[in-house]
């Protein structure tokens, strides 16, 4: 399997997945922490891959979205954005509102 | 490796030449920058979109030699 078919598959098989510098549970560089906080925050859950694990994944990724750096978010198969748009559409309560309108639950007080 | 902030501005105006470019020196360091760009281009384009636009102007840097660009992108307001 090409690392394209690898990401193609990661992305359809999970609702919400981060692909990040760390894990979840130790993020590595800021940028990831801030999405990590912001996904815990909102109570859904997620798949983290840690590109740090792999140099095809870090390479394969930026590829496959066309987006130079990591962290990089996607709901249902679709590319939503980096560290920044996350965090603009978060404060704006779009992320929020996007992730219910894909059917996922997002926790009742983090709703804008 | 360091960027100078004129030299991330002439980049993004020369792809983009109605963007207004504000840049701050996050650190003082020439390493962190905050970068808002606000252009009339941008205009129904996603925000994915538009940042790719950015990222496409700066030529691969990003993530390169620019490792902490925080961006924001918008359309000009008042039309």
């Amino acid at each position: 399997m090409s690392i394209e078919q690898f990401i193609d598959k990661e992305v359809k098989s999970s609702d919400v997945v981060l692909f990040m510098k760390g894990t979840p549970q130790f993020p590595q560089c800021g940028f990831s922490g801030q999405v990590v906080q912001i996904l815990d925050f909102l109570g859904v859950p997620y798949k983290g891959l840690n590109v740090l694990d792999s140099a095809d994944l870090r390479q394969g990724i930026k590829a496959y979205s066309n987006w130079p750096t990591i962290p990089q978010l996607y709901v249902k198969g679709e590319f939503v954005g980096g560290c920044d748009i996350i965090r603009e559409m978060f404060q704006a309560g779009e992320l929020q509102k996007l992730l219910k309108e894909k059917g996922l639950t997002v926790r009742e007080s983090a709703q804008a | 490796m360091a960027m100078d902030a004129r030299d991330i501005e002439k980049l993004i105006k020369s792809a983009i030449p109605d963007a207004e470019v504000t840049i701050r020196d996050l650190a003082g360091d020439g390493d962190h920058y905050a970068a808002t760009v606000v252009a009339e281009s941008f205009r129904g384009k996603t925000r994915v979109q538009q940042h790719q636009l950015v990222y496409a102007a700066l030529k691969g840097s990003m993530g390169g030699a620019l490792h902490a660009l925080a961006l924001q992108t918008a359309i000009p307001e008042g039309h």
